[in-house]
Parts: C-alpha cells; structure tokens; sequence
C-alpha cells in the first residue's frame, strides 16, 4: 500500500516536472542558427545529399567515432560476460521446415539489403548503423533457423578491427590531406546526388557499417551460444 | 487548436512514454519487464529529441528534386536533433543488450528473474 502510494508520488513528481520543461516549448517555426548553417553550406561542403549523414559523418564526425567505440566496448563486454565451454546439446525440437525455408530464402537478400542501405547513406534515410543492424538482423535470422550453426568469432573480429582502423586512418588522412580530422573532401566531392560523391562519406559509411554489422552479430551470437548452453 | 499540431502531440507521446517507462522500472519486480522500462523511457527521450528540432511544415532533411539546395533552409526540419537521436538510438541498443546480459547472468546465478531475491546489496 504504502509502496503505491510512493510509486504514484514520483510518477505524478517526474510529470510535474516534465509539464513545467514543456510548458515553455512552442513549436519552432525556422531553424536555429547552427541548423541554418549546416543546411547552407554542408551541400557545398560535404557533398552529402541527406543532411543527417552530413552532420554524423563530417561535422561530427568525431561524437561517431565514440559511439562506435561504445559499441565495440559493449560486444567486448557482453562476450566477457557470455564466456561458454563449447558444449553443444541437442535442440529440444527440431525447427520449422517454414523457418528454414524462409531463412535460406531471405537472408542473403537481408545482407544485401543492408550492404545497400550503407552504400547509400549519403543520398538516401539510412547510413552505416541501420545498415549494420540489418546485417545483423540476417545473422539472428539464420541462428534461429540453424540452432547448430556458430558464427566465426575470429572473422567477426578481423572484420570489425580491419574497418575500425581504416575508419581512424582515413580521418588521420583528413589531417594531412584537407581541412582536419575526418574531413571528407580527401577524395573529390563529386557528381551532387550520384552514388560516387560526398568525398570519402560513403567510404567511411561502409566500414561503419561493417563494423555496426560485426559488433552486432557478435552480440546475437553470444547471446545464441549461451542459450544453448541452458 | 494548437495542442493538435504535430510537435505537440509528438512531445506529449514522448512524455508519456518516458512516464510509463518510469512506472515500469520503480514498481516491476521482473528484470525483463525493468529492462523494458528502460527501452521505453529511451524511446520516449527519442521521440522529445526529435519532436523539439521540427519545424512546421518542414519535410526530412534530404535534399533532392523536391527540395533544392538553394531553397532548402525554409523547406526541412532540423537535422541536428536527428543526428543525435541516430547516436542515442545506437547508445541505447547498446545499453539494453549490456542490461539482457546481466540479467541473463543474474538468472544464471540465483535462477530466478524476482528482483526482490537479489537481496545481496540491499542495507
């Protein structure tokens, strides 16, 4: 009873306070001044298409260069945490023919389905981190269907290392090479609107996008060797 | 009325979100069921990030033949609170796969799921 009643007090609190923060908000009618500028000269600057990508790529290019780190650091954990013995038991039933069936249908056209949504990312919504999760998504998809299957932890790990450290050279090559540190105009900018454009943007989106996919599927496949081991 | 425009009913869809997401993790007993709170009190943040930064009328930040380079400022909605969205989406994925493997690990050890059996760091 009392605990409710403690539970209805903050609930109703963190609602009184989130009230007052949107009491004052009004739907803005122009952009802000960094938007204004991003919006003006990142066609110019970057030759991205999608701004998004713009921002995440080049502008901030760095904050992405943590968030990968982030991730690498969570697979790092979580394959800690999920250490087995490589004990295989039998599944408890066999999977459905329809699963399968599906799986060997779908995957591959899951892989590159992802593989498209990287590519593009400077000119279509998407980039290297949707990318990368429907990558992995395919893997989880092919677990399901194949409980005896096991993914390479070795190549997952060269795959993930090998587009890490080009996605770092290639911002040191903007030191060198153009305006600083992932600068994307190393390469030319290119046609505005074509699949070879924005400089190095969609070079450095496939390998976030590798990377994405690789952490991603070391986590799913983790998680499915521990469940076989329960 | 202006409580029906769209980034008003975006910013109350996301603070309820957060306020559901609060009741789930202070009153579950259950990891998973906390787990989810925690996902949709992530979301909700999501759905206020991107509810401040559009702009009425404004379509997604991607220039091409609708929306021209030259007219585009007063055309699209703002693309900073996406890009951190993008970010914090990624952060949050990562936080609850950490969470699913505690609690995966928490079963493993007392091979229950009831918070209330984890009684090894209550005062």
């Amino acid at each position: 009873m009392i605990k409710k009643l403690i539970y209805i007090l903050v609930l109703v609190g963190a609602g009184i306070i989130m009230a007052q923060l949107f009491a004052g908000f009004s739907g803005s009618t122009e952009l802000s001044e960094t938007a204004r500028y991003y919006v003006e000269s990142g066609p110019e600057e970057t030759g991205a298409a999608n701004l998004v990508t713009a921002v995440i790529v080049t502008y901030r290019g760095l904050d992405t260069l943590g968030e990968v780190t982030i991730l690498f650091t969570v697979a790092a954990i979580i394959a800690f945490f999920m250490k087995t013995r490589e004990q295989r038991d039998k599944p408890k039933r066999r999977v459905s023919e329809i699963l399968t069936t599906g799986a060997r249908i779908l995957v591959p056209g899951t892989m590159l389905f992802g593989a498209y949504i990287f590519i593009n990312g400077h000119l279509s919504p998407g980039g290297g981190f949707q990318g990368g999760a429907i990558i992995a998504s395919g893997f989880a998809l092919m677990l399901l269907a194949f409980p005896q299957a096991n993914l390479s932890h070795k190549t997952i790990r060269w795959v993930e290392s090998i587009s890490g450290f080009s996605f770092v050279i290639i911002g040191v090559l903007g030191i060198f090479m153009a305006g600083g540190f992932l600068d994307n105009s190393i390469l030319p900018l290119g046609n505005f609107g074509s699949l070879f454009s924005a400089g190095a943007i969609p070079i450095i989106y496939i390998f976030i996008g590798l990377k994405v996919g690789a952490e991603l599927s070391n986590v799913v496949g983790h998680m499915h060797e521990k469940q076989k081991e329960i | 009325m202006e409580i029906f425009q769209l980034e008003y009913i975006t910013l109350i869809t996301g603070g309820l979100l957060v306020l559901t997401g609060l009741w789930g993790i202070i009153s579950q007993k259950n990891l998973i069921r906390m787990v989810i709170g925690f996902s949709l009190f992530d979301t909700g943040l999501h759905v206020i990030m991107i509810s401040i930064g559009y702009i009425r009328n404004g379509t997604a930040p991607i220039l091409d033949k609708a929306v021209d380079k030259v007219n585009a400022a007063g055309q699209i909605v703002d693309p900073l609170p996406q890009a951190l969205v993008l970010t914090a989406i990624v952060i949050g994925l990562g936080v609850t796969a950490l969470m699913l493997a505690y609690v995966v690990r928490l079963h493993k050890e007392k091979g229950s799921l009831n918070i209330t059996n984890f009684k090894d760091l209550k005062w």
